[in-house]
């Protein structure tokens, strides 16, 4: 089920000042496969993100973004993958002096040229995608709760059906049914169009639900990466941790549970 | 898979007398779309009794592909003829589901009616919002006199760090500014002036013009435009961005009253401070004349303090001096209550800065001609 790598970072250093986020830092990701981040607060998941999106420029090492290396990019090849990705920031970061449906809008009118028309129902069918009520597309981002600006957020991302999808704490904010909803969406999307997930994650239910592959981010790199079944293998103190503490447990347990029909 | 060189989608028809088969090819994405959507517009179903959507040859498929799929397949449907999928995959299937699943009316943003209608409109919700900000700002005045005087009683609450910053920063730091430009216009205004009074020779009073207009009016309004273009609006962007990130809510939680917080010390820092800045405005304007009078004139410095003194009473100074807490006053708490009416988003506090600048101004100056009206019915 995963092809080639279609992002692969190598021996990544970030810094602020003198404090290193992330040294020797190694990851892939795969075609098609849902890739958690977990690790502790302030190891740099959203710093990693930020810098694979070129937000945050790294002070060593090598990013590679379906086979170009970030580095040698001309201005018109980073355009074109601003295209093949789409991106949810942590607290959704929509424009707020447009509307939802304007926001979905955006990267259409940025890349494509379509009719208004189609503009309006592809922007009407996202919401819907991400399970807003229809009402929501003429709102402004201020008159949204936190968890229904997250959900226009993905909406954005998803504007372009876009090959890759990072999500920075994606169900953070959502209410438990939401938060499955999600994971149901993301899953489908994945199915249907094979999208690729880079999601950074606290949600062991995500985690359990939905991802392939698991990195964990600890002494500012990515120590191990596997399924989930490995990471219950893990010895490391943190990884234990995380993983059999009493959430870990719970989560295990709904999942193994027969599903109640 | 699309050929390369073949990028697009498109459809192809095979039909008999009742059925339309229509062959989708190449990749249906948004990318596409375009074209998709135009060969679909084309597509005639009258008098067919069906229609079959063949997928089989159907490069990519996304949400968008999808939709283009499904709209058609429903206005055909309208259109009296049954319309079906063949040849889908698994994962098409579901996609497909999914975006029937999503169809629902759109809720449009509103209408743009009679272009005449919505300029009355908009004049009709501009006078109520002026109607609107008055009563508010009364009363935000109101709660500011009201802080303003349980602070008097109780000292102690006043927070005096936070107000001498605000002096420094609205104050002392604003001197430069106001002092080159009083000097620059106390110098144009004497140069000016003796130019038409020495048309019928009465060049010495160019310094009387200077003083009076200076002391009475053009120092203090200076001052006053400088400090809401500087501060009122500097007021309104720190207030303005604390109230989107809901810092203000978080502040009434913890039991911290926004206005004893953030709007008093500003208050009070532009009270004290607009005094001493008009004293510098009319001292830098006295001086910028006095230097037209000294190189235009010939008049010697000793001459021209001697002539201000005769020209001057007690009134012109007090004028001025007694405008100028006034105003500081209402450019401080004008710039508070535009910061604190910041909703939701950055575009606001945009909107609110600018509000708090030209409101401020607009006050200054109108309040300035109600005390013009005053000191002459007092003949002052
Ligand atoms: N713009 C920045 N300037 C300085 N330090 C930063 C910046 N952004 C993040 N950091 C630091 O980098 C570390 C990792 O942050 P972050 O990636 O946001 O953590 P998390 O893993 O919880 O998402 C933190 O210690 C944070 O203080
Ligand atoms: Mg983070």
């Amino acid at each position: 089920m995963t092809g080639d790598a279609i992002i692969s970072v190598r021996d990544l250093k970030t810094q602020f000042g003198d404090q290193v986020i992330h040294e020797h830092l190694d990851l892939d990701i795969y075609a098609g496969e849902v890739l958690g981040i977990v690790g502790g607060s302030g190891t740099g998941k959203s710093v990693l993100l930020r810098t694979i999106l070129g937000l945050n420029p790294p002070v060593a090492g090598s990013i590679e973004i379906f086979g170009k290396l970030r580095s040698q990019m001309t201005p018109e090849d980073a355009h074109a993958v601003e295209r093949r990705w789409g991106v949810l920031f942590q607290d959704g970061a929509l424009f707020s002096s447009l509307t939802v449906t304007q926001n979905i809008q955006v990267p259409l009118k940025e890349h494509l040229k379509l009719p208004v028309q189609l503009m309006n129902e592809i922007a009407a069918l996202k919401i819907a995608l991400v399970g807003l009520p229809a009402e929501a597309g003429p709102k402004y981002p201020s008159e949204l709760s936190g968890g229904m600006r997250k959900r226009a957020g993905l909406a954005r991302a998803l504007a372009l059906d876009p090959e890759i999808v990072f999500l920075d704490e994606p169900t953070a904010g959502l209410d438990p049914i939401g938060a499955s909803a999600f994971d149901e969406l993301i899953k489908n999307l994945q199915a249907t169009l094979g999208l690729t997930v880079f999601m950074v994650t606290h949600d062991l239910d995500s985690l359990y639900a939905i991802c392939d592959r698991i990195a964990v981010l600890a002494d500012k790199r990515v120590i191990v990466t596997g399924p989930i079944s490995e990471m219950l293998k893990q010895e490391q103190p943190w990884i234990r941790e995380y993983f059999h503490g009493p959430r870990g447990r719970a989560a295990m347990a709904a999942k193994s549970a027969p599903p109640r029909s | 898979m699309a050929r390369e060189g073949e990028a697009g989608a498109w459809l192809e028809a095979v039909q008999d007398a009742t059925t339309l088969v229509l062959k989708a090819k190449g990749d249906w994405i948004v990318a596409h779309a375009d074209g998709a959507d135009k060969s679909l517009a084309q597509v005639d179903v009258r008098g067919r009794r069906s229609v079959i959507f063949d997928l089989a040859a159907i490069g990519k498929l996304d949400t968008t592909g999808a939709w283009l799929l499904h709209r058609a397949q429903r206005q055909f449907q309208t259109q009296g003829a049954v319309a079906t999928y063949i040849g889908a995959n698994a994962a098409q299937a579901t996609l497909l589901d999914a975006v029937t699943k999503g169809d629902r009316p759109t809720v449009d943003h509103p209408a743009h009616g009679n272009p005449i209608m919505v300029i009355v409109e908009r004049m009709g919700r501009t006078l109520e919002e002026i109607g609107i900000t008055l009563r508010d700002a009364t009363a935000f005045f109101g709660l500011v006199l009201e802080t303003l005087g349980k602070t008097i009683l109780n000292p102690r609450r006043m927070r005096l760090t936070s107000t001498v910053y605000h002096m420094e920063q609205a104050g002392l730091n604003a001197v430069p500014i106001v002092s080159l430009i009083s000097f620059l216009i106390g110098a144009v205004l004497a140069f000016q002036g003796a130019q038409q009074l020495r048309k019928f020779g009465g060049e010495v009073f160019t310094v009387n013009l200077v003083a009076i207009s200076f002391l009475r009016e053009v120092g203090i309004l200076l001052t006053a435009i400088m400090v809401a273009g500087r501060s009122g609006s500097a007021f309104a962007a720190q207030i303005g961005s604390m109230k989107v990130r809901e810092e203000i809510d978080a502040m009434r939680t913890l039991g911290l009253d926004p206005a004893e917080v953030l709007v008093l010390p500003r208050v009070i820092a532009l009270i004290v401070m607009m005094p001493l800045l008009g004293f510098i405005a009319a001292f830098m304007g006295l001086s910028g004349g006095g230097l037209v009078v000294l190189l235009n004139l010939g008049m010697s410095p000793e001459m021209y303090i001697q002539r201000l003194y005769d020209a001057l009473d007690f009134w012109d100074v007090f004028t001025g001096v007694i405008k100028a807490p006034v105003f500081g006053l209402l450019i401080a708490v004008i710039g508070c209550f535009e910061g604190m009416k910041v909703e939701g988003s950055a575009e606001s506090v945009g909107q609110r800065t600018t509000a708090s600048v030209v409101e401020g101004i607009f006050t200054v100056i109108v309040v300035d001609a109600f005390f013009s009206i005053l000191f002459i019915q007092l003949g002052v």
